[in-house]
């Protein structure tokens, strides 16, 4: 039996993925259930595990290669089948010929999701059926680890990636060691030519001349009364530093929801004394989890939401859909972009529970090793930059979600009580709504709910 | 060593051979009474006699056809072209006669024939007498095709075509018959079929050219080196076999290449030799390799657009420039 393995779609956004790293070698054995490869997405790196069993006889996209999502990447079969006409053929069928995939309502079949929310989970509707019976399922990232961002990139990378260089630069590079990412080509186009390369490597490394002059100087007053050296400096004026595949999503998706999706926002002053002196309460408890403002935020937003299904909306086709639970998109701030991982259920799930969950997906989420079905499916987004000490600011829509809030720090400012100034916790935030889903009053009221839950936290615990 | 010309070099080489093996003759349009069209054959009448020194009439299948007979029967047929334009109406006898007996006889007769007289552009001789006429020889199993760029090679390499057991097609070019050159006197003088030669060491990029294309290159080269590029010309002399190792050795060394041809570019040597680089030294280029060959049109008659048409010193130069990312 021939399987084929395909890119898989790891998330609504994915497109294209990137094979990692292959653990099988062409030739080497295959079960089922085997895991067989690691993929980046454009959000994490997830193992992808063999769907049929034999022998891996083909690797079509070597590590490093990167293909639009359905492409063939590997080809496993038995020793003996002739694999020809399936690594020559374009690797998607020509029609789903099985009625399934296209009527399926959640995402892969294999996804075990427990309570998690496959009947919710909104589908765009350009999202192309996978083919069901090729063969792989999405497992959860054990291993998988973000690769390193690389160094301080450059220039003649193409729009693809590939970096643009004469086959005799390559050699020269891969001989001395020099990243042909880090030189900027002086070749027709941008091209990295031999020149390029054996200048780089000639190149003063730009810390090290500092460096040796400081210590050739001396004493610290003959080095005052020396002339003022502008050190080396590297010659190239800019850099142009390729995009992470994940920037390159972010770059790909934000037009796509700032563009078409008419933003309209509302921001409300939240008093946060009682939210503030509850949390030290709470993280005074021994044996609790910690509770971040964030938390509370999100914990509130949940039961706001219940509250006014029509912000916890999205639009579908011709029709609004209205989610009935309130699965939180929660913005992580990465050093190469952001990710949103998505806690289900905060309208029904306690506070600790919220905190110890949102905690786990951030530290995962900077780990690059969230699995694909938790950085799907949220009904609303939460972006705090409160730790960045912002007063205020407004945030884009996380397409195909509704609306998001975004939440700045909790000051301390001059506030009017009982016509007296005092000292008072402070805390803005403003929901960014989608107008043809929502109007302003409607994220006002969401807002005043936020705020009423907020000031009186202990709503948020009962 | 003596100066001559390249017709003289020709001249020379045929009268050795013919005095060497009395089995060589020389047939063609005008080549003995009237001393040759472009008199390569002066005076070779006078000394080897009518035998040997054959006029034929105006009919290039019958003749050539007669000088594969003869090479089965086990002479040594020089068959002139007056013009290599006109081995078209040979082609048949040269490409599957010539080319094939040997091996559809399973190497029962060999055909020592050479057919040989000038080809490529000239000066003002139109459309039909102008055209680089090895293309269609050199995709042909079977025969081996030469284009000697001086008089040296002329001598060296038309003795060896002389003494090769197999059918040879020697085109030379009009253009170069009064060029003069150094050639060595030795009667067993000979080039190598097969043997392509460095005309100018360079480093910066290797040119290869052959005939009015390698003396136009090596003016360009003049010109570049007044800029510092410094310019390699390999002459492959033999098109088939081909000297990839000479060729791919300088691409090596220099690491950039440009490919000239006279005639039109399409399907032409000048792909030919290009792919041959990129197949064996792929990883030793910085540069893609550039291809100057002639307009893919008829030559004009008019002597302004037969400049235009041909490669032009200054377009060679514009290419290697270009290569050279200068």
């Amino acid at each position: 039996m021939i399987t084929k393995v395909l890119m898989p779609k790891l998330s609504d956004a994915m497109e294209t993925g990137k094979v990692i790293k292959w653990l099988k070698k062409e030739g080497d054995k295959v079960k089922g259930g085997d895991i067989i490869a690691e993929i980046e997405t454009d959000k994490a790196n997830v193992e992808i595990e063999a769907f049929g069993s034999g022998v891996l006889r083909k690797i079509v996209v070597d590590e490093g290669g990167q293909v639009p999502v359905g492409d063939l990447i590997g080809v496993i079969a038995d020793p003996a089948d002739d694999i020809a006409a399936v690594t020559a053929a374009p690797s998607k069928p020509a029609a789903p010929a099985a009625p399934s995939a296209p009527t399926a309502p959640g995402p892969a079949p294999a996804a075990p999701a427990p309570a998690a929310a496959t009947a919710s989970r909104p589908e765009p509707a350009r999202r192309e059926p996978l083919p069901a019976m090729e063969s792989y399922q999405s497992v959860p990232a054990t291993t998988g680890v973000m690769p390193a961002p690389s160094a301080a990139p450059a220039s003649a990378v193409a729009a693809g990636g590939r970096v643009k260089a004469s086959p005799l630069a390559r050699k020269i590079a891969g001989q001395t060691g020099v990243d042909l990412r880090l030189i900027q080509g002086t070749g027709p186009g941008g091209r990295i030519v031999r020149a390029d390369v054996e200048a780089a490597r000639a190149a003063p490394r730009p810390v090290a001349a500092p460096a040796a002059a400081a210590a050739a100087g001396g004493p610290a007053a003959a080095a005052a009364r020396a002339a003022f050296v502008i050190p080396p400096r590297p010659e190239a004026e800019y850099e142009d530093v390729p995009m992470s595949p994940m920037r390159a999503a972010i770059a790909k998706r934000m037009p796509q929801s700032k563009a078409p999706v008419p933003h309209f926002y509302v921001t409300s002053e939240v008093d946060m004394d009682a939210a503030w002196a509850l949390r030290e309460q709470l993280n005074g408890l021994e044996g609790q989890p910690k509770v971040s403002v964030t938390d509370m935020v999100i914990k509130a937003a949940a039961l706001a939401l219940r509250k006014n299904p029509g912000v916890n909306a999205q639009l579908s086709g011709q029709a609004i859909r209205v989610h009935h639970r309130a699965h939180i998109g929660i913005a992580v701030a990465l050093d190469q972009g952001l990710i949103t991982p998505v806690l289900r259920d905060c309208d029904v799930k306690p506070l600790a529970r919220i905190a110890v969950e949102s905690r786990d997906l951030a530290e995962r989420a900077r780990g690059g090793k969230l699995r694909a079905q938790e950085m799907s499916g949220a009904t609303f987004s939460i972006s705090n930059l409160g730790m960045y000490d912002v007063e205020e600011f407004s945030a884009i829509i996380n397409p195909p979600e509704g609306a998001i809030l975004a939440v700045g720090s909790v000051l301390q400012k001059p506030v009017v009580d009982g016509g007296e100034i005092r000292v008072g916790r402070r805390m803005k935030t403003t929901i960014s709504c989608d107008h043809r889903v929502m109007d302003g009053a409607m994220g006002a009221r969401f807002l005043q709910d936020l705020k009423r839950l907020l000031e009186e936290p202990l709503r948020l615990l009962v | 060593m003596s100066v001559m010309t390249y017709r003289e070099a020709l001249n020379t080489a045929l009268r050795e051979e013919m005095r060497r093996d009395p089995r060589v003759f020389v047939m063609g349009e005008e080549v003995g009474l009237y001393d040759g069209a472009y008199k390569v054959t002066q005076g070779l009448l006078k000394e080897f006699g009518d035998k040997r020194i054959v006029d034929t009439p105006i009919c290039e299948s019958g003749f050539t056809g007669v000088g594969v007979g003869a090479a089965m029967l086990g002479l040594r047929p020089v068959i002139e072209m007056m013009t290599f334009n006109f081995s078209i109406l040979a082609l048949d006898q040269i490409v599957n006669s010539a080319a094939k007996i040997c091996y559809m006889s399973g190497g029962q007769y060999n055909i020592p024939l050479v057919v040989r007289g000038p080809g490529g552009p000239a000066a003002q001789l139109a459309a039909q007498h102008s055209q680089s006429m090895e293309t269609y020889f050199y995709h042909v199993p079977g025969l081996k095709v030469v284009r000697p760029s001086t008089p040296a090679d002329a001598k060296g390499l038309l003795k060896s075509a002389i003494r090769d057991d197999n059918p040879v097609i020697f085109i030379e070019a009009e253009t170069l018959y009064a060029v003069k050159g150094e050639v060595p006197d030795d009667p067993d003088y000979l080039v190598p079929l097969g043997r392509a030669v460095i005309h100018r060491e360079g480093t910066d990029v290797t040119v290869v050219a052959y005939m009015g294309m390698l003396y136009r290159a090596l003016e360009a080269a003049e010109e570049l080196a007044t800029e510092g590029i410094s310019v390699e010309i390999v002459d492959p002399r033999t098109l088939r076999p081909m000297d990839t190792e000479t060729i791919v050795g300088s691409v090596r060394k220099t690491h950039r290449a440009v490919v000239l041809e006279a005639g039109a570019g399409f399907a032409g040597m000048g792909s030919e030799i290009a792919a041959e680089i990129q197949e064996e030294a792929f990883d030793d280029l910085d540069a893609p390799i550039e291809r100057v060959t002639g307009e893919n049109a008829p030559m004009p008659y008019a002597r302004n657009l037969e400049l235009l048409k041909t490669p032009s010193k200054a377009k060679i130069a514009a290419a290697i420039r270009r290569v050279c990312n200068r």
